[in-house]
């Protein structure tokens, strides 16, 4: 039996949190879901829908903020009693902060942003991005694990539904509120951003290959004559060339434009989960190798800063 | 107030990583080597926590000898001493073996404070941090953006998910792990290069064999799975193509 620990935020599901139950589906396992939460009974409607053994509701007064610790003893608790062979997780911000602790706990292994799991002589083979997704990597655990999926993995719309709702358990978990160290406060949003790049048709992002905060420019006007927004990769906006409102990717703005047109940028995973929605993705880069070119419609391998130039002279005359 | 900074060295970013004959790591023989970038964050945050109260910066990381490089490196930007848990096997070690290696040689040391990368640039695991918060039996928190030390205690800003954010506040002593694009990075002066050679860089051995609890069966290129035209010829003849196919073709210009 497969456990997937769902993920919701005021009763609302995360959609990855399916993407993971689909990706537990494809097993041919038994699956089992869990949400953790103080009140999850809406979201627990939503999971019965699936084709799943059980939705368990792991609702407790001590759940309603994230903590680390107040999710650590409660899935431990959860895991020990169910003994589950594996147990599935969306790898989101949340799961990073909790599943390596709950791991020690267990005394398990858990293996991070895994991209597809198959089972090879009984084992369950995963497969993640290493290398900053340059290579692939199949690992194995020789136990039970903690499996985490990178988003847009498995897609939530191959989840199977049910014929009829799944039973819903409430479980009883224990958590001594005081022995939980982290004191959270609400969370916020800094001041309202600027540019809403999800809303743009077009957009010309800018990476590393950029080299110098100058020769931005370039790619400014790139983006003009195009008629796009100028977008940026982390580094960028870390380096604080643009603003942080500018950046695309898994901690920034998640994008879906007509044409997305990145220059310099090598696809890091972390980007890749914020842009690989366009409908058309164009990649410059002088590195041949670049996993950009994994997810582009076309590819130019070459100096951005001879093809940018001729590009615009291109679209001006 | 006594900080550790864990690092690790990492592959260079522009380096092609090439599978070995047995398809379990890359030949690295010919790799060139650079701090790791998220942890140089963490180094650059713990020299400024020092600068505002004091106290003490300890360089930790686990790996090979060629890590002491990087040690050194850390020392010349201003960390104050090295611990070094030297084993050809932590290079390619999960987050366990390394975080145990981390574990047993900074135990006694009752650091304040730790800090580390989120993440690293070659396995990229995303966990080490909090396994070593685990282990040493201490509190964690991922992802962060700012740090306020109190008496006794930390808050801290996580960044979580599309532009949100939280303060959290911890007992000390706790691991946080740094996200890149908290500070900005200073480099090594040549004056800080020449006060390193005489900075104690400590070695030490693991406390026992490195026992990882995943291991790769298989390493290898990803396959394509899009159909990706590449448009070839002079920067001239190529900028043209693109033109012409995004007009044309795919007709999101006009």
């Amino acid at each position: 039996m497969i456990l997937v620990i769902a993920e919701q935020q005021g009763g609302t599901l995360n959609r990855i949190s399916l993407e993971t139950i689909a990706a537990a589906q494809q097993t041919g396992s038994p699956v089992k879901v869990a949400v953790p939460g103080a009140d999850v009974s809406a979201a627990a409607v939503v999971l019965a829908a699936a084709q799943v053994a059980e939705v368990l509701c792991v609702q407790a007064a001590a759940l309603e903020a994230y903590t680390l610790d107040g999710y650590v003893a409660a899935l431990a608790q959860v895991i020990e009693n169910e003994k589950p062979d594996h147990v599935f997780l969306p790898h989101t911000y949340l799961t990073r902060d909790f599943a390596p602790a709950l791991a020690v706990k267990l005394g398990v292994a858990l293996v991070t942003d895994c991209v597809a799991v198959r089972w090879q002589d009984g084992a369950l083979i995963a497969a993640r991005p290493m290398f900053q997704g340059r290579l692939l990597a199949d690992v194995a655990t020789s136990g039970p694990a903690l499996v985490s999926f990178q988003i847009g993995a498995v897609r939530a719309d191959s989840l199977v539904n049910g014929d009829t709702p799944a039973p819903v358990r409430t479980v009883t978990v224990t958590i001594d509120s005081a022995a939980i160290r982290q004191k959270p406060e609400a969370p916020f949003r800094e001041a309202r951003q600027a540019v809403d790049l999800s809303q743009a048709e077009r957009i010309v992002s800018v990476g590393r290959g950029i080299k110098e905060q100058d020769k931005i420019e370039l790619a400014r006007q790139l983006a003009a004559a195009m008629g796009a927004e100028l977008g940026a990769s982390r580094p960028i906006c870390d380096a604080g060339w643009l603003p942080m409102d500018r950046q695309v990717g898994s901690s920034g703005q998640t994008v879906a434009p007509k044409l997305y047109l990145a220059l310099g940028i090598s696809g890091a995973i972390q980007h890749l989960v914020g842009m690989k929605g366009a409908r058309t993705i164009v990649a410059i880069n002088k590195d041949p190798e670049a996993p950009i070119f994994e997810v582009a419609d076309y590819g130019i391998v070459g100096d951005l800063f001879d093809v940018v130039p001729a590009m615009l002279k291109e679209l001006q005359g | 107030m006594k900080i550790a900074v864990c690092i690790k060295q990492v592959p260079a970013r522009d380096w092609q990583p090439r599978v070995n004959d047995e398809r379990t790591w890359v030949r690295d023989q010919d790799a060139s080597f650079e701090l790791n970038e998220a942890d140089a964050y963490a180094l650059e945050e713990s020299l400024r926590l020092k600068e505002k109260h004091g106290g003490e910066v300890v360089v930790c990381s686990a790996g090979p000898p060629r890590v002491a490089q990087a040690l050194r490196e850390a020392l010349a930007r201003g960390a104050d001493r090295a611990i070094h848990v030297e084993d050809d096997d932590l290079a390619r070690g999960d987050a366990f073996a390394v975080a145990e290696a981390l574990a047993s040689a900074m135990r006694d040391e009752q650091f304040d404070l730790v800090l580390t990368g989120l993440q690293s640039d070659d396995q990229g695991f995303a966990q080490t941090g909090v396994v070593l918060a685990a282990t040493l039996g201490i509190a964690s928190a991922t992802i962060i953006m700012e740090v306020d030390v109190q008496p006794g205690a930390v808050r801290v800003k996580r960044e979580l998910e599309g532009g949100w954010f939280q303060f959290v506040t911890l007992p000390l002593p706790a691991v946080l792990t740094i996200q890149s694009g908290i500070n900005q990075l200073r480099y090594a002066t040549l004056k800080g290069i020449m006060a390193a050679k005489k900075k104690e860089i400590r070695k030490v051995s693991p406390a026992g064999p490195v026992a990882s609890r995943q291991r790769i069966v298989s390493l290898y290129v990803p396959e394509k799975k899009k159909h990706t035209e590449m448009i070839g010829g002079s920067a001239a003849e190529a900028a043209k193509e693109l033109v012409r196919r995004l007009r044309d073709e795919a007709r999101v210009i006009t």
